[in-house]
Order: C-alpha cells, then structure tokens, then sequence
C-alpha cells in the first residue's frame, strides 16, 4: 500500500481511505470515535457508506436541521453523510465521499480509476498512474510546478480536483518525451542552462509550451511578463527566459536562432 | 484534505437543491483555485462539494440595454479576452491584469473572485475570520502589515482580497444571487459586508444562495480605471488598489465614484475623494487634493500606516489613468 499525504489509498481493491491523515485533529471528527478505536478498513467504510441511524422518538418526524443538530452533539461521526431527506433528494447527483470511478485522459490515453472525489489532479497523476513528471512542491495554486496543459491552457493541477478533470485532454511534460527526438523545448532548456536543481523545470516548460502555441514570435519584454504564475527558487530566470527564446525562434525554422 | 461528497449538476435547480441553509455543509465548486486551499488547510470541512461548473446559464459575456451582463463563470482570461468589457470597462481589465498567473486567469472565475475567503494569515492558519483569543485580537498585537485601515474599528481586521470588488462598487454592478425560494439583486457594495462575529461571513450571499451572474451598468460615458500597487510584478497580492468611475460632463467630472481595494474588510468608497472631484476638471491639483481626501479617516493597525501613503499614489495614478486624452 503506498499512502502519500492522506489522500491516496490502495490502488486495487482498495476502498479505505488511509488513516495517515489523521495528523489533524479535524480528522478525528470526520472518522468519529468508533473509527478511531477500530482501525480496520472493513469497519470505516461500512461506516462511511452507512451512517448511523439519528437518534429520534418514536414516531417523531425527522425533520432535516433537527437531524444535523442532533448528529453534531451527538458523536460527530456523522462525517460527510446526508441526512435521509436530503439524500434520497440528492441521490442521483452526489457521489463519493468513497472512491468512486474516475476516467482521465493523459497525453491522449484513457486511464480509469478509483479515486475519492478529493484526490486533486495533481495526485491522480503522481500517485496512481506515476506521471511524476507534474511536481507538487506548494501545493497552493501558487508555486507552478505542477502546471499541466488542460484542454491546451495552463492550469495548476493541484487546484483542480480528478474527477472534475474528466473528460478534459490533459497534456503532461511526459508528452514532450514520447517521440526519439525530444521536443525543441527541452533542448533549448538544457543549451541555456534553464534550470539549476530541475524541480520547476516540468512547469516552466509546461506553461512555455502553452505560451509559445499563443504568441509564436514573442520578445524578450512579453516572456518576462508571462511567467508570473512559476516560480524557480534557483533563481535560473534569465536562463529560462533565454530558453523559452531560442525555442521560438527554432520554431520559426531557424530563422535568427 | 477531508473527505466528501461530490456532485456536478447540469442545471441551476439540481445545483440549488443540494445546498443547505447554514454554512459549513455544502461548498460551491467553481474556478476552484481558492476553494481547494481552505478545503486542504482544514479552514472549510464541507460535507459535500458542488461543482457548478457544468451549468452553460452561470458563463458568457452578453451585452444587453441595462449594461454588461458577465456570468459567475466566466473566468479572468474570458473577461481579459472579451472586446465588450475592453470597450467600455477599463477598470476591470487592469484588474484582470493584476492577477498576474496565466494558470490562476484560466482556472479562477469572477464570482468567486467576489466569494474568495479573505487571505488574512491568522484566519488561513486556523485562528477564525475574526482572529479572536481570550477576547483579544491576535492581529491587532501580532503581524497586521497587510491588514485594514479603513473600517478596523469592530473586531473585523482582514482586508477584502477581490480583485474585481472594487471596480464593480465603483461602476455601480449589481450581482444576481438565486435560491431554491427566489431571486434577489444587490449592488455590488452591498455584498460585501463586515462581519461583527466569527459566525457570519465578508459576504452577502446567505449559504443556499449561488451567485448567478453580475451585472455592470453602461459606461460609455464613464472614465473608469484601476491602479495596483504592487510589491512584485509577479503572483502576489496588491498592497493598495484603486478603482475610480467618473461620470463626465464634458471634461469636467459630473460625479465621481472611487474605491479602494485591500485597506478594509470590504471594498472602501472614499467618499471625500468622491466629494473633492464632483463638479471639477481633473487637472493635476484637483488629483491631488482627492488622493489627499481619500486617506481621510484612515486608523492604521500597528504595523500598516504605510499603506496610508500607498492609499494617496494608487488614487492619484488610478485618476491620472482614467482622465481623458487632452
């Protein structure tokens, strides 16, 4: 079983969330008590797809708010469970909170999956279908080193979550590899020592490549200014700046490369 | 992150069906670039999370008699990309600018830029909206150097992080917020609120509400723009913004409206600028006396009165913008 950060599980069979995160008190709150003291998988998940009977009177209606408050000051096991009204409302719709199937198009191949609704994309490609080529180092929407092209745009694949990423092309830096020849890109990262360590090399490139599909003859002055969402702590900007550059003008037949 | 239910309705009344009428049990799902942050630091625990992304009636751009009419959905590059907001809304553009992430632009939508959750460290760390301990405020004794200094007298200290709040309230926007029982409209000033207590929210919208669309009123005749000021040209939040809206009357301003981003828990009017510029031409002194006007007021936490100078240039450069070529 590898378990990551609390929101991988066992890939095959598996149904139980791992209780790794458990790390924040929060947690306790969604496993309850019960969960706590019965680790097994076994025990969660039939908790999890049924939750316990609300304690109601006898013949009393149970009205929704007067559910939600009673379970709240009750065990606080409740977790993400509906109440009865608000499921049988809701049903059709909602999925999850258990791994539910998922199916991701990456660099062209379909891959289905079970992944609980929270598993980002970033996650899904690091950790069940070993596309580490996306890196998670902020994991905020902020860092850039997961950038994957979605549909052909630049996203941040930790701020977006799997399931929503279904039926979208996702395009990652393991794309540029498959040919014998690596893609311009690459090349002109490594000509101009674009990167130092490597770590957000994957999303610099990545972001480029969007980049330079949208502006095929950019100056320096436009690639200064379209890399705001990535950040290289190395500090190897003018490098990449040099990089993204050079791969223009290859593009561009040779012309002034 | 913690666990929880998922749903992708198709259409407004499956989306509004599975809200609840308190907070805490249902988040709504859309650029998603702020909502996975609290959903992964634990600051917002739903119990199930409703994608709205698959409803075609919350996107597009229409142009319509009573204004623009920009869906919740349309996301920063869409308005960025979009002729009829480059036509006439100015103020909103350089806003869009600001957000200065191409990844953010085309995943972050502006009616959640609106329903962002304030970026106040002590409330992203887990200390509530109000930062409150033992009835003292942690952020009027702790590290406030990016807090309010506009409306900080109540217990709210946070700054309003939207970007397109204070171009809005300055073009007069209404936004459209539906729920299962009805519709209501607000000005986009009314929607932001400041809370008085860590149970309510920096927002208008009550929790079985979606917000729908935002409405922005004809500005043909209208100089509008928007100055940032700016630690660094990259990702980052603005220090101070400034929106201003003026309603000429040949060169001469007829009314001015004129708002400040980031000083306050809301979008601040600064109604004195607003006073010092109505019924004059914007020559260079009258400028100044308006960004002199719009400090007025000011209660500066601590560690934050140079946001108190920040506050004179950004209105001054945002007038210096929106003034008409000679």
């Amino acid at each position: 079983m590898r378990t990551f950060d609390g929101t991988a599980v066992e890939r095959a069979g598996a149904c139980a969330p791992p209780l790794s995160h458990l790390r924040r008190p929060f947690a306790l709150l969604y496993f309850g008590t019960i969960a706590v003291r019965q680790s097994k998988e076994g025990a969660l998940m039939s908790m999890i797809k049924k939750p316990p009977e609300p304690k109601t009177e006898p013949g009393a209606g149970v009205s929704r708010r007067g559910f939600i408050r009673d379970v709240s000051l009750g065990t606080g096991a409740l977790g993400v469970a509906l109440t009865p009204g608000e499921a049988r409302a809701a049903a059709p719709a909602l999925r999850g909170p258990g791994p539910v199937p998922v199916t991701l198009t990456i660099n062209g191949k379909p891959h289905k999956l079970q992944l609980e609704p929270r598993v980002t994309l970033l996650d899904a490609l690091r950790n069940y279908l070993d596309y580490t080529g996306a890196k998670r180092v902020c994991d905020r929407g902020t860092c850039g080193a997961c950038t994957v092209l979605m549909d052909g745009k630049p996203v941040y694949a930790c701020s977006i979550l799997a399931i929503d990423a279904q039926g979208k092309n996702i395009q990652t830096i393991e794309s540029l590899a498959l040919s014998p020849q690596p893609d311009p890109l690459i090349r002109a990262f490594v000509n101009n020592d674009g990167l130092q360590c490597g770590f957000c090399t994957p999303g610099f490139v990545m972001a480029a490549k969007a980049f330079l599909a949208e502006n095929p003859n950019p100056t320096m002055e436009q690639i200064k200014r379209a890399f705001g969402g990535n950040l290289c702590r190395c500090g190897s900007y003018n490098g990449i700046r040099r990089a993204i550059l050079e791969a223009a003008k290859a593009a561009q037949g040779g012309k002034n490369a | 992150m913690q666990a929880f239910a998922y749903a992708s309705p198709t259409t407004l009344k499956e989306a509004l069906a599975l809200l609840a009428d308190r907070w805490g049990v249902a988040d709504i799902l859309a650029g998603g670039t702020d909502l996975l942050n609290l959903l992964k630091d634990h600051i917002h625990t739903p119990q199930r999370v409703i994608n709205i992304k698959g409803i075609k009636e919350l996107g597009g751009i229409r142009k319509t008699d009573s204004g623009l009419r920009i869906g919740a959905l349309v996301t920063v590059s869409e308005l960025l990309a979009s002729p009829e907001v480059r036509a006439e809304y100015p103020a909103l553009i350089q806003a869009a600018e600001g957000i200065k992430s191409v990844q953010i632009r085309n995943m972050g939508t502006i009616g959640g830029d609106l329903c962002q959750r304030p970026h106040c460290w002590y409330f992203r760390q887990g200390f509530g909206l109000l930062a409150m301990k033992d009835g003292r405020s942690l952020v009027r004794e702790g590290d406030n150097r990016y807090h309010a200094i506009f409306g900080n007298q109540g217990p709210a200290c946070f700054v309003s992080a939207s970007s397109f709040g204070p171009p809005l309230v300055a073009l007069n926007a209404r936004v459209k917020l539906v729920s299962a029982k009805g519709e209501r409209e607000l000005p986009v000033e009314k929607f932001f609120v400041t809370p008085q207590s860590e149970s309510e929210r920096e927002i208008a919208l009550r929790p079985d509400e979606i917000l729908t669309e935002i409405l922005v009123p004809p500005a043909a005749n209208v100089r509008n723009a928007t100055y940032e000021v700016r630690q660094r040209e990259t990702l980052d939040w603005p220090l101070v913004t400034a929106s201003v809206a003026l309603t000429m009357k040949g060169t001469a301003v007829a009314s001015a409206r004129v708002v400040l981003g980031h000083v306050a828990p809301t979008p601040w009017r600064a109604t004195e600028a607003e006073k010092v510029l109505a019924g004059k031409g914007l020559s260079a002194a009258v400028i100044q006396k308006a960004a002199e006007a719009a400090v007025t007021g000011a209660t500066p936490l601590s560690r934050n009165a140079y946001k108190v100078q920040l506050v004179r240039a950004a209105v001054r450069r945002a007038l210096e913008a929106a003034r008409p070529k000679a």
